[in-house]
């Protein structure tokens, strides 16, 4: 029974790791750059709904709400100002400019809220599941994580492959140039998907906290290195695989910790990674490059 | 014109070294007449750290042209065999300045010898691929020496990842490094002026091997791996020794930090991913593969939140701004396109003058 418990926890924690690579993984396939700001996003939202449901007192689901509507103007924000300049500019400039973004993020929560951390009040209010007689105990948050996770790949592949713009997005991940000629306008493309990760990234902060309730400015950086893992993991630039990446990498963590090591956990979680990247060099679900000479 | 070249090289050096050494006889002299603030003196064994760092990792990501985001984690690994000896060979050798240079060396050769072990696996990925792996490589090792216990005692080292009274040592045992709370007790061997003179053997290395065959080889690959591979070059052989050459430097850096501190621990502040991206910073505004620029960027990169401590909660946010700002100045097309127009007029208007 244990087992399945940390198992159905570590699919729960899997899932926020895939609400947040889901985001990861499309703005790197669209824009080709890797936003070491996206974990700040998380952080943003989580203190949004916070301060929404705790501070002002309103109910979680406006709490929530708000903190997605902030975090997509934001993240539009951030790409027009810090990466839009640097289109066609060098890879690792655009690298540094997100890592300065993530400063930016981080110290101006410091200022705002400090760096005490804070109580977060979980945003789901239901009963927990008691199944078999009480010995196994499934929490609400864990289970709406889980649904919800599933429900947003699930219309986010019907939006890529079904909607216009969603077409968009993937002639400019295959070909940004060649998209530009077909009429693609592909910077409101890559705004638009900056807005929907941001806005997942908002969704995955507020369940990350729901379930682990220490809310502090650096609350968002390791899951967001984890979930840019599990993105690479799963073959980055892919959605499905972003799902299973990240998927995995919560069982992962969550039963080395039971029966390894806690301590040791993140070790194993990347030593995963190492051992399945010399494997598939391109990740699970990630296609095979040819080199051209 | 070849010789011409080769002069122009020569004097572009010496001029880097001749900024190092000029700093050291500036400081040197601050501090024989006391014009100095007890802050910047606190800071001079890091700055050198940071520059060695910098300058190793310009190595990687310059003149190789891979982006490693693990090089805190060699630095680690540095950090912590170098305590380790000098902390071992405390009864041995007695003289603190002599076993701080034998630390130098072992936690250079260990730092090296990792490089070369993860070098081997991880040079095979290209690009993000092979950032992330070298992330999650630095984070493993941080993991790893935060729950490792090693104690010594009449019958050797033992080894233990669980706790200080599982390593069964005899009573006259002392346990080195403890887990989490790392090493502590190491002496404050690491001045100012040993710190410039790793610097400068670092810069001297690294300079000596851009200039060398095996630096164009290094470079043919970063520019082209297959045109390098088809003209016979050995891809493997050179990736490697360059990772292997910038790892093991980064291990000198760190054996430098440990003797600067008196308890040193594999925290996240000290060995995450988050050191090795400000030392990519470093690297990135520096210039890449501009070992002059690296030394020059760590050095005011590291002062400037120190100087702007006087506005408190905001430093860090000023630092942040002022790195966007200079990345998108920097290296944004319009940027680059704004400076040469200005440049034209500038031109225009001085031959006007003229």
């Amino acid at each position: 029974m244990s087992f399945l418990s940390y198992l159905i926890n570590g699919i729960s924690l899997g899932s926020v790791y895939a609400i947040i690579a889901l985001g990861y993984t499309m703005v790197y396939g669209i824009a080709k750059m890797l936003n070491f700001a996206h974990g700040d996003i998380i952080m943003v939202g989580a203190f949004v709904t916070f301060t929404m449901v705790s501070t002002c007192g309103y109910p979680p689901m406006v709490g929530v709400l708000c903190a997605i509507v902030f975090c997509t103007v934001l993240g539009v924000v951030i790409e027009r100002v810090a990466y839009k300049p640097l289109r066609g500019a060098s890879k690792l400039a655009v690298l540094i400019t997100a890592i300065g973004v993530s400063y930016l993020l981080q110290n101006l929560a410091l200022l705002i809220f400090g760096s005490n951390s804070h109580q977060f009040t979980s945003v789901v209010a239901l009963p927990n599941l008691k199944l078999a007689d009480g010995a196994l105990t499934i929490s609400s948050v864990t289970i709406v994580t889980i649904l919800l996770c599933i429900i947003i790949m699930v219309v986010l592949l019907t939006f890529i492959n079904k909607t216009k713009i969603g077409q968009a997005m993937l002639a400019v991940s295959e070909d940004n140039g060649a998209a530009t000629l077909m009429g693609i306008d592909v910077n409101r493309t890559i705004a638009v998907t900056f807005a929907i990760g941001s806005a997942l990234a908002a969704i995955a902060g507020a369940l990350l906290c729901s379930a682990y309730p220490s809310l502090t400015p650096y609350t968002g950086s390791m899951p967001g290195i984890k979930a840019f893992v599990a993105a690479v993991f799963g073959g980055i630039g892919s959605i499905p695989g972003a799902f299973i990446g990240g998927v995995l990498l919560g069982i992962i963590e969550n039963l080395s910790k039971a029966y390894i090591s806690s301590q040791l956990s993140d070790a194993i979680v990347f030593s995963v990674l190492i051992i399945v990247l010399l494997v598939r060099p391109t990740g699970i679900m990630g296609k095979k490059i040819n080199e051209k000479v | 014109m070849k010789m011409n070249q080769k002069r122009k090289v020569f004097i572009q050096n010496l001029i880097t070294y001749a900024i190092v050494i000029g700093c050291w006889i500036i400081i040197q002299i601050m501090i024989q007449t006391g014009n100095i603030s007890s802050l910047l003196k606190g800071l001079l064994v890091p700055l050198c750290t940071y520059a060695i760092l910098a300058v190793s990792l310009n190595l990687t990501v310059g003149i190789l042209g891979e982006l490693s985001l693990g090089h805190a984690g060699f630095m680690c690994v540095g950090a912590f065999s170098g305590a380790f000896f000098t902390n071992v060979a405390a009864n041995v050798i007695p003289g603190t300045g002599l076993r701080l240079f034998f630390a130098l060396l072992i936690g250079a050769a260990v730092a090296g010898i990792f490089g070369l072990l993860i070098g081997i696996p991880v040079l095979r990925l290209k690009g993000d691929y092979l950032a992330i792996v070298t992330l999650a490589f630095g984070e493993i090792i941080k993991n790893l020496i935060n729950t490792l216990y090693v104690g010594v005692d009449a019958a050797g080292l033992h080894f233990s990842i669980k706790d200080t009274t599982s390593l069964g040592l005899d009573e006259t045992g002392v346990v080195i490094i403890k887990g989490p709370q790392g090493i502590t007790g190491t002496p404050k061997a690491a001045t100012f002026t040993v710190g410039v003179i790793v610097l400068l053997i670092t810069v001297f290395v690294v300079l000596n091997l851009i200039n060398s065959r095996s630096g164009r080889a290094i470079m043919a690959i970063r520019d082209n791996r297959i045109a390098a591979e088809s003209i016979g070059i050995n891809v493997t052989k050179f990736k490697l020794m360059a990772f292997a050459i910038s790892a093991s430097l980064a291990g000198a850096a760190g054996v430098l930090y440990a003797h600067n501190l008196s308890s040193l621990a594999a925290t996240t502040n000290n060995f995450g991913y988050n050191k090795s991206i400000t030392i990519l910073v470093f690297v990135v505004l520096g210039g890449l593969g501009n070992v002059r620029g690296s030394i020059i960027a760590a050095v005011i990169l590291t002062l400037l939140p120190e100087l702007l401590r006087g506005l408190n909660d905001y430093r860090m946010l000023i630092y942040a701004i002022v790195l966007i700002v200079m990345m998108i100045f920097n290296s944004s097309p319009k940027a680059i396109e704004m400076r040469a127009v200005l440049r034209e007029r500038f031109k225009k208007k001085s031959k006007e003058a003229a």
